[in-house]
């Protein structure tokens, strides 16, 4: 019974880690290869099966010109646009979760929870839906096609994920903690920095990390948003497909945004790992 | 400096958790609100810390309107019947905090922190984490900070009601000692508790709340020996006052066909809708006593408490030993009916065993 239960147990793992691991090893073989190996039969094992090369790679940063795409622009882009929306809509989410979660507001028939929905209907709004009014507020503030505008539209689709983990976090924190920061002569700033703050860091990173990679997959208003100044990475990936689909180049494009995604995972479960995060507040 | 306060109301929904509370706390001096829980205590206390705003009344401390200051002005200090420390911080900068917060030096909090720590037990154990202390280490760790900054009112909200039996003892043990000595002499400290016996063991200015009013303010010893009310009498003894239905004539007590001569202070009460008090700890098991049906035995540390039934009659006796009773049971008991009370029809004390009664 119990070596079924381990057989089955680490059957299930494997299988679920083929699954995973698998697109990642496909994309990395294809990247390696030229026309021919992708398109002359199942290939996997480079030197064995099929002559590796850097074409796929090198498209990547070429310049349009010499029939290259150069990405190292937009990554940058999409970097830094995402990076920034993400620390704005971090410190504003947290402030307003903060304030949903400890004061009562009322205004008319709205209340806390009417506001804390406000926020996260932001979300369930179909992206669709927004893009009108999103291109008409940014041509008439002219900051389309630029950093800036994607930044503003980026904020305000990603801090009501930030709004939505914290206040659900900042409700777990005992209220009695911020009442004791206050009788131990901290003013309500203090008590927030200083108490409050410093016991929510791990929800501070998950929502940190949610921000993060919905703002760096968005291709939508990307796409609709930019056109020859500023482009992100998403809409350049998407820019390499042409009439004879480039399977080398859009694998090594699609392993190169993947990355910093997967690096900020494993950071973040490292640090999950140490029993950091869990437990601080009992 | 005296803290004191005027007909404080507090009524956020349907009920009072504050009706009228007036106090006059003089500086020096330990009081002890007792009620049941949702008497108002923590609301009383909150109230006193700031952290909560009275709908009207108001409260005066050092000339000032103490309404008027804010928390982190008021030189306050509460320790939590939940254990509330700063789960990020260790021990030693736990009991730093509030001294950090006024820009203390650094070699001066040293000291304070570790005398704080001598006093409450926890030598050596600076260098932990909150979590790695047990629950009643972590209420000594949040004791320490509120006796480091040497406030002029402490406040104790229920601080040993979330710990185990024997940890309650002790603790209750070393908090009067450290209340008999640790504290400055203009300290007013303020401790609420639901346990009438830690109320007496403490000893001192007790005042009773329920359902937001004071029913009843006065030394323990007073509190004990003559509660002014039914509920009073309930809310300061454990396991609650008997309260027995019964008629007094030509100087006997009747009840449930049981027939005791009334002690001297009980007889020449005569009116209708008499009730008497008995304490639990005043009925004995006893051969040639009357006899009662076992409801329920229990016991709790090294006494039995029997839940006893006559007719209509329901008694709680508590017995110094441990005893094995099975339900339906018959036992004989006796009264100590030399101390029992006697409350008029509204619930007002008619007499009590230690007399004199003012008004």
């Amino acid at each position: 019974m119990n070596k079924l239960y381990i057989f089955l147990k680490y059957f299930f793992i494997v299988v679920w880690t083929v699954f995973v691991v698998a697109p990642f090893l496909w994309a990395l073989t294809t990247s390696f290869k030229d026309f021919q190996s992708v398109n002359g039969g199942v290939t996997y094992i480079p030197w064995v099966d099929f002559e590796p090369n850097l074409e796929g790679w090198k498209v990547l940063i070429k310049s349009p010109a010499k029939g290259g795409v150069d990405i190292i622009e937009p990554y940058f882009n999409s970097m830094f646009v995402t990076c920034t929306a993400s620390l704005i809509s971090i410190i504003l989410g947290t402030l307003s979760a903060y304030a949903l979660s400890r004061y009562t507001f009322k205004a008319g028939f709205v209340k806390n929870n009417d506001i804390t929905f406000f926020f996260i209907s932001q979300r369930i709004m179909p992206p669709i839906v927004l893009s009108i009014p999103f291109f008409l507020f940014l041509s008439s503030i002219n900051l389309l096609d630029s950093l800036t505008g994607l930044i503003v539209v980026y904020i305000v689709l990603l801090m009501p994920i930030a709004v939505w983990i914290m206040v659900d976090f900042f409700n777990k924190v005992p209220r009695e903690i911020d009442e004791t920061a206050l009788i131990d002569g901290c003013n309500p700033y203090q008590a927030f920095l200083k108490v409050v703050l410093p016991n929510s860091i791990p929800g501070l990173i998950v929502a940190g990390m949610f921000c993060i990679i919905f703002g760096w997959i968005d291709f939508f208003f990307a796409f609709i948003l930019t056109f020859t100044e500023v482009q992100l990475l998403p809409v350049k990936i998407v820019a390499l497909n042409s009439s004879v689909t480039p399977w080398w180049s859009l694998s090594a494009s699609a392993l190169v945004s993947v990355a910093p995604l997967i690096i900020v995972a494993f950071i973040v479960e490292r640090y999950l790992s140490k029993g950091n995060l869990s437990g601080a507040i009992k | 400096m005296d803290l004191v306060a005027n007909n404080l109301s507090y009524k956020p929904d349907e009920q009072y958790h504050l009706n009228e509370v007036s106090f006059n706390f003089k500086e020096g001096n330990l009081y002890t609100i007792l009620g049941r829980t949702l008497s108002g205590k923590t609301t009383l206390l909150k109230t006193i810390a700031g952290l909560l705003t009275p709908d009207s009344g108001e409260i005066k401390f050092e000339g000032k309107n103490f309404l008027k200051v804010p928390v982190w002005e008021r030189n306050v200090a509460m320790v939590y019947q939940q254990f509330i420390n700063y789960p990020h911080l260790n021990v030693f900068e736990n009991i730093a905090f509030p001294l950090k917060q006024r820009k203390i030096d650094q070699e001066v909090i040293n000291e304070k922190v570790m005398d704080a720590l001598k006093s409450v037990g926890l030598l050596g154990y600076e260098k932990r984490k909150i979590q790695e202390l047990s629950g009643g280490q972590q209420q000594r760790v949040s004791l320490a900070r509120s006796l480091v900054k040497n406030a002029k009112i402490l406040l104790l909200d229920e601080p040993l009601v979330n710990l185990d039996y024997k940890l309650r003892e002790q603790l209750r043990e070393e908090f009067k000692n450290l209340f008999s000595k640790g504290l400055a002499d203009e300290t007013i400290l303020i401790y609420s508790t639901t346990d009438p016996r830690e109320t007496m063991e403490l000893n001192g200015e007790v005042i009773v709340l329920d359902e937001g009013k004071v029913l009843q303010v006065g030394p323990a010893k007073e509190i004990f020996e003559n509660p002014n009310s039914l509920k009073v009498a309930e809310i300061s003894n454990d396991p609650p006052m008997n309260i027995i239905e019964a008629k007094i004539l030509d100087n006997h007590i009747r009840f449930e066909g049981i027939d005791v001569e009334a002690p001297q202070h009980l007889s020449k009460l005569t009116e209708d809708g008499l009730k008497i008090g008995l304490r639990s700890s005043d009925i004995e098991l006893g051969e040639n006593g009357h006899e009662f049906e076992v409801e329920l035995a229990e016991i709790s540390g090294s006494e039995t408490l029997l839940h006893l039934k006559r007719g209509d009659t329901k008694i709680i006796v508590s017995i110094e030993e441990v005893l094995n009773f099975k339900i339906h049971d018959k036992v004989k008991i006796n009264f100590k009916i030399d101390r029992a009370y006697a409350f008029h029809a509204d619930g007002k004390l008619a007499s009590s065993p230690f007399g004199d009664l003012n008004g």
